[in-house]
């Protein structure tokens, strides 16, 4: 999820600052591998475990958002990374670019260990090219003290009461934000037919006037302030807000949520392929990836990991313990190709409009 | 000058070629660049939506210099009429912000302006228990953080021309039976033009390309040029229209920037004239 945005900004500065330590003290010259992931989206030890693991040294490098590494990538045909972390519509251009290699199963026994509704998401049935390493849903996130009613619908968000004017806030990034308009008018998040992509905009257009801001980044800190008491939110990010103020609550509107899936690709110009696979195999191991479950706050689609999960852990962050054929009805964002186009046009009116 | 120029050409003409030549291709449909020429760019910069983004950047960085003017030239006064000792201590203090950092800053007003902001809460101190005001992600609140930004350009800028004009022009004017106002607006004013332009230009080019303060204190609510471009890049991964729009951008800025060298060379003339009048 989170195509233009920081994660984990809320991430512990101890964890931050054993990652400064740890590249500090490990120079990176002569790695064997070198994963491109989001700062803080994996364990900060996570290439001393593997390294002690396998043998295998790695540098994780970071980038900031989605875009970030896709330009990258795009200008250097891949060249210098083995694994990156993207979203997948992401990895679903790369593929289609010809840039990551074909997942090969036998070299990723942990395979086994995921739902198999995570073999089959539709933007990669079978795990071809991409392997799930996060999924969830984006809904609305609110302050149940504050708020009279539960929020039902996208509606209640695009048009609140009065008493929530000006107190809520939207995703800023195009696909999120426009996924909230045709959720609520009942159109697939991907939807290009343009008089229905009208319609959203209107609707967002006539939205925006009772939003604070847009928000990518801050939104759960301004619902703890109190400044915001509804926001469109990742629910792992809602998690943060939860993890400071119980009163914070998590809704999934009766319309549905995108699915949303963070992946691990190899890259086709990786030298060093059977260790990225065993790095890949690494993070599906269920220690590790309940580490990211408990420490980042997102769902895993990894079976034994999200079933060691302790129970006061699923208690204070309900939506982790969403049922896996729940989430997965929910339609996931694909590429859009050249619609893309009139995505963003659209966003620019709406972010333009008075 | 050969090195002026290398410099020049290496990190100023080359890379704006660069942009300007990106404005030429097509997006490839997978956010790449297809290397097939085109002017639908250029043709999509003057698109009435983007066409208005333009218009009202420059309407939110033209009342941006408006007010910083008039503060900043009425602060350069009062610097430049201060004690001769004192004054390198008042520029001094105009120009500390520029030590931190200007997100730093910008984050600052945040603090101040937002809804449980210190604003919101003097004024509880004080007994208010209303609905607190809504200040922040405002077009007030992006106003306020650029003439806060940029003030100290003007202030530089005009105390500049104002700390060396000759006290005797005014006090002639004044013996010729001039008013104070008359005084100014006829001898004081003209003779700093040219600081007053050099100050409002920074202001004026520095707020229409700006982006970060739509997007930090309008809450991306307002979308800036500035905006406009950094979303092509980083987003939308259109960079073939990102740079058509940066191209727009620098043409404006340097229509500005001529504009404000003529007006120099104007008001050169007329220090001229005085100071062979006098």
């Amino acid at each position: 999820m989170t195509a233009t945005t920081l994660r984990h900004r809320s991430l512990k500065t101890s964890s931050i600052a054993l990652g400064l330590a740890m590249a500090l003290s490990a120079p990176a010259a002569a790695a064997d591998l070198v994963i491109s992931n989001w700062d803080g989206y994996m364990a900060p030890d996570a290439m001393a475990a593997f390294k002690a693991a396998t043998g295998v040294s790695g540098e994780v490098v970071v980038h900031a958002t989605n875009e970030e590494i896709m330009g990258k990538l795009v200008a250097s045909g891949g060249k210098g990374y083995d694994v990156v972390f993207v979203s997948s519509p992401f990895a679903e251009v790369l593929n289609k670019l010809g840039l990551i290699e074909t997942i090969d199963h036998a070299k990723v026994p942990n395979l086994a260990n995921l739902y198999p509704e995570a073999a089959n998401l539709s933007h990669d049935v079978g795990n071809k090219f991409s392997v799930p390493y996060t999924w969830g849903t984006t809904g609305l996130c609110y302050r149940s003290d504050l708020v009279k009613t539960e929020p039902a619908s996208w509606n209640d968000l695009l048009a609140p009461s009065d008493a929530l004017k000006g107190k809520t806030t939207m995703l800023a990034t195009d696909r999120w934000l426009l996924a909230a308009g045709q959720l609520a008018k009942g159109y697939s998040v991907n939807e290009t037919d343009p008089a229905k992509l009208a319609e959203v905009k209107d609707l967002l257009i006539s939205a925006k006037k009772t939003l604070l801001a847009y928000d990518d980044t801050t939104f759960y800190s301004k619902l703890v302030s109190g400044e915001a008491l509804m926001v469109q939110a990742w629910d792992g990010w809602c998690n943060y807000g939860i993890a400071e103020n119980p009163q914070i609550k998590y809704t999934i509107p009766k319309e549905g949520s995108d699915l949303w899936v963070d992946t691990m690709v190899v890259m086709k110009a990786s030298a060093n392929k059977d260790a990225a696979f065993q790095f890949i195999n690494f993070m599906l191991d269920a220690k590790n990836h309940a580490w990211a479950a408990q420490n980042i706050d997102y769902k895993v689609p990894n079976k034994p990991a999200m079933e060691s999960l302790p129970a006061d852990f699923l208690a204070k962050f309900p939506n982790m313990a969403m049922p896996v054929a729940e989430l997965v009805k929910f339609e996931q964002l694909r590429d859009v190709g050249d619609a893309q186009r009139d995505y963003s046009k659209i966003v620019s009116e709406i972010k333009a409009a008075q | 000058m050969a090195p002026a120029l290398a410099w020049l050409t290496a990190l100023m003409m080359v890379p704006c070629a660069l942009v300007l030549a990106l404005a030429f291709f097509r997006r490839g449909i997978y956010g790449g660049i297809e290397y097939t020429f085109t002017l639908e760019n250029f043709g999509l910069v003057l698109d009435p939506l983007y066409a208005g983004i333009f218009l009202n950047s420059a309407r939110i960085a033209g009342t941006a210099t408006l007010i910083a003017v008039v503060i900043g030239y009425a602060a350069a006064y009062a610097i430049a009429a201060a004690p001769r000792r004192w004054q390198p201590v008042f520029l001094f203090f105009a120009v500390l912000p520029f030590w931190s950092n200007y997100l730093i800053r910008t984050y600052a007003w945040i603090v101040l302006l937002n809804r449980e902001g210190l604003i919101t809460q003097l004024l509880r101190w004080f007994g208010y228990t209303g609905e607190p005001p809504s200040m922040l992600y405002t077009e007030g609140a992006v106003i306020a953080g650029l003439v806060y930004n940029y003030l100290p350009f003007v202030i530089l800028a005009c105390y500049a021309p104002l700390s060396r004009l000759n006290p005797e022009l005014a006090e002639a004017s004044r013996d010729l039976g001039a008013s104070a106002m008359t005084t100014f607006r006829r001898v004081i004013l003209p003779l700093t033009v040219p600081g007053i332009a050099a100050g409002a230009v920074f202001v004026f080019v520095l707020s229409i390309g700006n982006f970060v303060t739509p997007a930090l204190l309008g809450g991306g609510r307002f979308q800036m040029i500035g905006n406009l471009v950094y979303d092509q890049f980083l987003t939308a991964n259109d960079w073939p229209f990102g740079a058509a729009l940066a191209m727009a951008l620098i043409a404006i800025m340097l229509l500005v920037l001529m504009a404000q060298a003529l007006a120099a060379d104007r008001a050169a003339g007329r220090i001229a004239e005085a100071k062979a009048d006098g």
